[in-house]
């Protein structure tokens, strides 16, 4: 079984999906001839044709936009937006447009389109190439965000998300592109949107995670672990729908919850899941429940970045407290 | 009842049969350093200072990749190659006038008024270097595509609301002709005559994709017709060509004769930043041949032929500024440390509670865990 890293496992679905479905197309900035920026589509323009693999002009409302129309006429574009930071520069057309077709048109027109971004600080770059934006798409009626943590689940989750009839936004931990590999299976599979995983059963606490912090997590989780603790840990993969059923029982189980986010935190995933939490699992509690995030502050450049993204510290320490409450 | 005629009929002429003409990129300086047409009004000491200002690019330039391959810098945007069209066109400018740059800009920032200090410190990863001096009137790196192009009209359009006329110029590249910003800045500054310079530097690649691929129009000069404002193309590796087309769009627009769109022909010599490969899209003929072209080479064959500069001045100039960069390069790595509150400053006037609240909680865990040095890892 051939052994990827996270991008080469994107790469891979795409190649799947480009293979088995006709009507699957590619667009983005420099994602043919140069084969992405972090090289996600590398050889696929190569592999498929300028027809289905197709280098746009420099326009993310062009990109998006035009993906929203091809995608009402029948085909399923997955495209891509060179950094998550620029996202927004397509904000209309995805939170007022790709969002609500199927709504406006009362399902007469839908919307089956992906749109790939690399997210999350780690790679030293200048200004708008660190964010953290699922919160403003996970806060859109109409739209699935996923983000996943692991080469496999990369896979099966991007393959889920061409399959699935609504926009997806699908956010890429670049900082982890190819920090480690994991068996991946050639052919198709599908890992549901909308479930979570949980990556280590344990009676304690409960620890929530998604993207690139899952890795992260799992270190807290390991010197928890040495010191005694029993954490169970979760990768949510989908933030919306978020997987409440998952996460309510462990909560139930273990009575305390730590969640972990890089964005910002205010009015974000993070809020959302202590809101479910108190909602569905009160009762349950021992502790109140803690939230390690990003700042609320723009990311910082590359002298302050390790300051401003959660670390293994920073979730150990929250683990503690909760636990000795 | 007529019939329908079975000959193709003749219909309306089309914009297309209006605007067939041709125009070549306008020059001044050739190659071998002669010049054709009128010499722009600039004295020996402004063009041995536009001769120094390229020469201080293009080593600052390669001393920043440098560092950065050391892993001394972050990513860092070269500019090697269109230092005429960045120098010629800042050096057109009052102090008083605003200059807006994407990311590519070193020079023509430095031009203006901002240290080459501060430039490095900000591609080093600290914010701090973004702070421009008071009195320069240079606005904060753009690093996404064109969308510094609407804030250059405004700027414009403020000065002329409240009686001056402070001009503009903004810089982005034939990329950021395809976003919607490109056409919402050209129309407000066409309809409201702002005193606004848009130059383009046409380096004929965004990252990867060819110029050819990016705009089906012909030349991006051309697009000024759209929006009733005045175009030209220019050679943007003549640095005298540049500042002249430059100064005649400031002065038409202090004067209300609105914007002007320059499209500056030029080349990057090196990669769109330092993690891109060009040589997955460009062929290295193609570098060469612009290499013959070279903007700095033209300029100094040019001051030697009016018997202003010779080659052992030349030679004396490279170390000298060799010299100063060097020190520039120490003086940016004997910077402080940061301090954590800077990450939290200027979110907004005042520090809301819940800001303090986090810079409380994150110092007293510094304190007990040492500073966070894994988040990458």
């Amino acid at each position: 079984m051939p052994h990827l890293t996270l991008v080469q496992a994107i790469n891979d679905a795409l190649r799947v999906a480009l293979d088995q479905d006709s009507r699957v197309v590619i667009m983005g900035q420099d994602v043919g001839v140069d084969g992405g920026v972090f090289r996600a589509t590398e050889g696929l323009l190569e592999a498929f044709g300028s027809e289905r693999v197709i280098d746009a002009p420099l326009s993310e409302a062009g990109i998006v936009g035009t993906s929203i129309g091809m995608a009402a006429y029948g085909l399923r574009p997955v495209s891509e937006i060179q950094f998550s930071g620029f996202m927004p520069m397509a904000f209309d057309q995805i939170v007022c447009h790709a969002a609500r077709l199927r709504w406006r048109s009362r399902g007469r027109y839908t919307c089956p389109l992906v749109l790939r971004a690399p997210y999350g600080a780690g790679i030293h770059p200048p200004e708008h190439h660190s964010e953290s934006p699922e919160a403003y798409y996970a806060h859109t009626p109409g739209l699935k965000v996923v983000m996943p943590a692991t080469p496999y689940d990369a896979k099966g989750l991007l393959l889920a998300a061409i399959h699935d009839p609504d926009p997806v936004i699908f956010l890429e931990p670049k900082r982890i592109y190819r920090a480690s590999r994991q068996d991946v299976p050639e052919e198709r599979y599908e890992i549901p949107l909308g479930r979570a995983a949980v990556v280590h059963e344990g009676t304690d606490v409960t620890l929530v995670a998604f993207g690139a912090m899952v890795s992260v997590a799992q270190r807290a989780f390991e010197r928890a672990q040495r010191v005694g603790s029993s954490v169970e840990l979760i990768d949510l993969r989908t933030v919306r729908p978020l997987d409440a059923d998952t996460v309510i029982a462990s909560v139930t189980k273990t009575g305390r919850c730590v969640v972990v986010q890089e964005a910002p935190r205010a009015a974000s995933v993070a809020s959302e899941l202590l809101s479910l939490v108190h909602e569905r699992a009160f009762d349950a509690l021992k502790a109140p429940v803690e939230r390690v995030c990003g700042f609320d502050t723009c990311v910082p450049l590359l002298t302050l970045e390790d300051h401003y993204v959660p670390s293994s510290d920073r979730i150990f320490a929250a683990l503690q407290r909760t636990l000795a409450f | 009842m007529a019939t329908k005629s079975t000959k193709r009929s003749v219909g309306p002429k089309t914009v297309k049969d209006v605007f067939k003409n041709k125009f070549e990129p306008f020059s001044l300086l050739q190659p071998d350093g002669t010049i054709k047409g009128k010499e722009p009004d600039l004295s020996t000491e402004q063009l041995l200072s536009m001769h120094r200002w390229m020469v201080e690019s293009r080593v600052f330039d390669e001393r920043a990749v440098n560092l950065q391959r050391q892993g001394r810098l972050g990513t860092f945007a070269p500019l090697s190659g269109q230092e005429a069209a960045q120098v010629g066109s800042a050096f057109a400018l009052e102090q008083r006038d605003w200059l807006f740059p994407s990311y590519r800009e070193h020079a023509a920032c430095a031009v203006h008024g901002q240290p080459w200090l501060d430039i490095l410190q900000y591609w080093g990863g600290n914010e701090e270097g973004s702070r421009v001096p008071e009195g320069v009137n240079v606005f904060p790196v753009a690093i996404p595509i064109a969308t510094q192009i609407i804030h250059a009209v405004g700027v414009a359009w403020a000065a002329k609301l409240q009686g001056k006329d402070d001009a503009s110029l903004v810089y982005f590249g034939d990329g950021g002709t395809s976003e919607g910003d490109f056409h919402e800045g050209l129309n407000f500054g066409g309809v409201f005559k702002t005193a606004t310079v848009f130059l383009c530097q046409n380096n004929f690649y965004a990252i990867s994709l060819p110029r050819s691929r990016q705009t089906a129009a012909e030349t991006i000069a051309q697009k000024a017709i759209a929006y009733g404002i005045e175009g030209v193309q220019v050679d943007g590796n003549d640095v005298l060509a540049v500042y002249s087309v430059t100064q005649e769009a400031l002065k038409r627009g202090r004067s209300g004769g609105g914007p002007t769109l320059i499209e500056a022909q030029t080349y990057r010599y090196g990669p769109h930043t330092t993690a891109d490969d060009p040589t997955r899209y460009r062929k290295s003929e193609e570098v060469e041949s612009w290499k013959e072209r070279d903007p700095i080479e033209r300029l100094k064959l040019y001051l030697i032929n009016k018997g202003v500069w010779d080659k052992a001045k030349d030679t004396a100039l490279w170390e000298e500024v060799r010299a100063d960069t060097a020190s520039i390069v120490e003086q940016y790595e004997a910077l402080p440390a940061r301090e954590v509150d800077e990450m939290f400053k200027y979110t907004y006037a005042e520090m809301p509670w819940h800001l303090q609240e986090q810079l409380t909680a994150f110092k007293a865990f510094i304190a007990e865990y040492g500073d966070p040095n894994e988040g990458h890892h």
